[in-house]
């Protein structure tokens, strides 16, 4: 039978199905953070279990770090205490670990790939949503709960339903200034937040082939915002030019069978989807989101919406209670709204890619004065490179904040925060109440809108610039 | 995890779509180390900032079946949003939709998760509005229901549904098959990446 796949790297994981059962499916890697783990190592010693494959599972401390003054033990004691707890636990249970100051350290989906851990045809969880960021490579990748940790801990099993298939099919040349996060808030304000809910999404066609890795990655790191389990895009030589010479990829003899295998990794021909989307990439602009969840996202050069106009009821009231917490009235253009901060970051737009087309847009220039811009490499190797690259220069003479690697203000665990009716055009990949401090108020942007953003004080497309 | 077999409580309209896990809990709360007591942190923005808020209203200040709009949990994968509801009281929630991550982790904390059509939302929405002390009763045995003279079927997935009456783990169910999974790691190829050693 033609598979897609999804269904084909599902397939080669099922350790054993029966009648009205889920499938049992084998882990080839797990990733671990401090905030969804300690819950899950102490049901383990409280079971009496070990941790069945250490070697196939990895931790770092991501989420609570702090970005400036990192060698200095955490300020805040709940913080400290939870990344304590993670470190007692991986050196009890054999894990390896990147601890804050080690070069390792990173976003937990940002040193996956990195170290070339994460590879085609894998199956990898966290406890994490945004573990779909690693399906880029053509693994089936997805966020579980921590009771769920503990059973990969315990088992590197998953119970599972096999889920259902999307295609989502990119066509077309993307025009100048517009990237991957464009594309993928287009995606989600056209299948809303539900639209991909029991689906694992493919996303495929000429644009999608035509992306970098890093682009690859953004795309399907938003997959979840969609309600999507996982996305996945067929691994190619992008793919595997990207993994060669990795630390974990294979080597030699090895590296060729790898590659043998990998290359069969593609949806067949006659291979059914449950649901198909099509959309054109030469239509894109620049998106930003106006609401409060990631489908409430328009083109930069559209208005804030009135709720009056929405259809669904549900949907009214939904945009009524955003706006009245975004503060905004309907009418106002997209690029008149202006922001206190900018975040360029997250494991959606923390890597080496992003912090160049920002750089690039903001290079010998300053940002507008009365903005702030934190720039929060996804992991301590970009940052490295960065650095190699005088971007860190370039951010610092524009006057941008340069700070240590971590989640950030991506979810305000740390003291990055927005103060209450702060307003930011943030690179992450939530805009939900209070995300990035309590009161604070998101829109979602690329990296090149945050830069160019930034130059301005307003919501800005980088096209906006040229002639300003 | 705790057996659920049916429940009796009164029930809170939560007139709500896109209810995200960061309402539910927001991430500074998630700093515990425990399994319990992220109470303090359940809606804690909205039962702050919003005097009228469902759940700081008295007549639902002790429902147990929360009832809100499509695509409820949608968001962070934290467990601790399950959590916070079970501390918070809740032991049932219905809504028209689920998303995927917050619904998988409610079968494994002993939280119930119903799925009921909008109008059933709406109409259950209207009777407990009308009469805030209306009992509610969700029988996972029976699949349904009740409130008054009405009864509402739902559907849940055969395996799920067992494991929540007999109140069973997971990982003690998937420890039978340990030999499947050896087999399974027999046969895998060698250059599969392994984190350790670290290179
Ligand atoms: S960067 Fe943000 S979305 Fe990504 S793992 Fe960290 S907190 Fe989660």
């Amino acid at each position: 039978m033609p598979k897609t796949l999804a269904e084909k790297v599902y397939d080669a994981h099922v350790v054993r199905s029966a009648d009205g059962e889920p499938d049992l499916l084998y882990i080839d890697l797990h990733l671990v953070h401090e905030v969804t783990s300690p819950q899950a190592f102490d049901g383990l010693r409280a079971a009496g279990r070990t941790v069945r494959r250490p070697d196939l599972t990895m931790a770092t401390e991501d989420h609570n770090v702090p970005t400036l003054d990192i060698l200095s033990p955490i300020a805040d004691p709940i913080s400290r205490a939870q990344v304590d707890a993670l470190r007692r636990n991986t050196a009890e249970f054999g894990i390896r670990l990147a601890p804050m100051g080690d070069r390792d350290q990173g976003i937990v989906h940002v040193i996956g790939p990195q170290l070339g851990l994460t590879q085609p045809g894998m199956t990898i969880v966290c406890g994490d949503s945004h573990t779909s960021t690693h399906g880029a490579f053509g693994a089936l990748a997805f966020g579980i709960g921590t009771s769920e940790v503990e059973h990969v801990l315990a088992t590197q099993t998953l119970p599972q339903y096999k889920p259902k298939q999307m295609a989502v099919t990119v066509d077309g040349e993307l025009p100048p200034g517009v990237s991957a996060k464009d594309v993928i808030l287009a995606v989600i304000a056209q299948i809303g937040t539900g639209g991909g809910q029991g689906y694992v999404i493919e996303y495929r066609g000429s644009a999608i082939e035509k992306l970098s890795m890093e682009a690859r990655m953004t795309i399907c790191n938003m997959s979840i915002e969609a309600g999507a389990k996982a996305g996945l895009i067929a691994p190619d030589q992008t793919t595997f030019d990207f993994l060669q010479g990795r630390p974990h990829a294979p080597q030699g003899a090895d590296w060729d069978a790898a590659v043998a295998e990998w290359s069969t990794l593609r949806t067949d021909a006659d291979a059914v989807f449950d649901a198909e989307v099509h959309i054109d990439a030469t239509s894109l602009t620049p998106f930003v989101t106006w609401g409060t969840n990631p489908g409430q996202g328009l083109p930069i050069d559209a208005s804030v919406p009135d709720p009056a106009d929405f259809a669904d009821e549900g949907d009214r009231r939904a945009a009524e209670q955003a706006l009245e917490y975004m503060g905004l009235t309907p009418g106002t253009r997209l690029r008149d709204i202006e922001v206190d901060t900018v975040f360029l970051g997250s494991c959606t737009n923390g890597r080496i890619e992003d912090l160049r087309v920002a750089a690039e847009l903001l290079r010998g220039k300053r940002i507008d004065a009365d903005t702030r811009m934190l720039v929060v490499p996804g992991s301590v190797a970009v940052k490295a490179q960065a650095e190699t690259e005088g971007l860190d220069r370039v951010f610092l003479d524009a006057g941008a904040e340069w700070r240590g690697a971590g989640c950030s203000m991506c979810l305000g665990m740390n003291p990055d925060q927005l103060k209450p009716g702060e307003r930011s055009a943030s690179t992450s990949n939530r805009n939900f109440q209070g995300r990035q401090g309590k009161g604070g108020r998101t829109h979602l942007v690329s990296p090149a809108v945050a830069a160019a953003t930034a130059l301005t004080g307003r919501l800005t497309a980088p096209a906006d610039l040229i002639g300003a | 995890m705790d057996a659920f077999t049916t429940h009796t409580g009164t029930a809170a309209p939560l007139r709500r779509t896109n209810v995200d896990t960061d309402q539910i809990i927001p991430a500074e709360y998630l700093k515990r180390i425990t399994r319990t007591g992220f109470e303090d942190g359940l809606f804690v923005a909205w039962r702050t900032n919003e005097p009228d808020f469902v759940l700081n209203r008295p007549e639902y200040a002790n429902a147990s079946i929360l009832v809100a709009g499509p695509d409820f949990g949608t968001g962070s994968s934290r467990e601790h949003a399950n959590w916070a509801l079970l501390d918070g009281g809740f032991r049932v929630v219905i809504s028209p939709r689920f998303a995927d991550i917050f619904r998988n982790n409610s079968t494994k904390a002993g939280l119930l998760t119903v799925v009921l059509p909008e109008a059933d939302v709406e109409a259950l929405w209207a009777a407990i509005e009308a009469d805030p002390a209306l009992p509610v009763t969700v029988d996972l045995q029976a699949e349904q229901v009740t409130y008054g003279d009405v009864t509402v079927p739902f559907q849940i997935d055969p395996y799920t549904r067992w494991r929540l009456l007999e109140g069973l783990d997971d990982v003690g169910l998937t420890e039978r098959h340990l030999d499947d999974i050896q087999a399974f790691e027999n046969a895998r190829p060698a250059w599969k990446p392994k984190a350790l050693p670290a290179v």
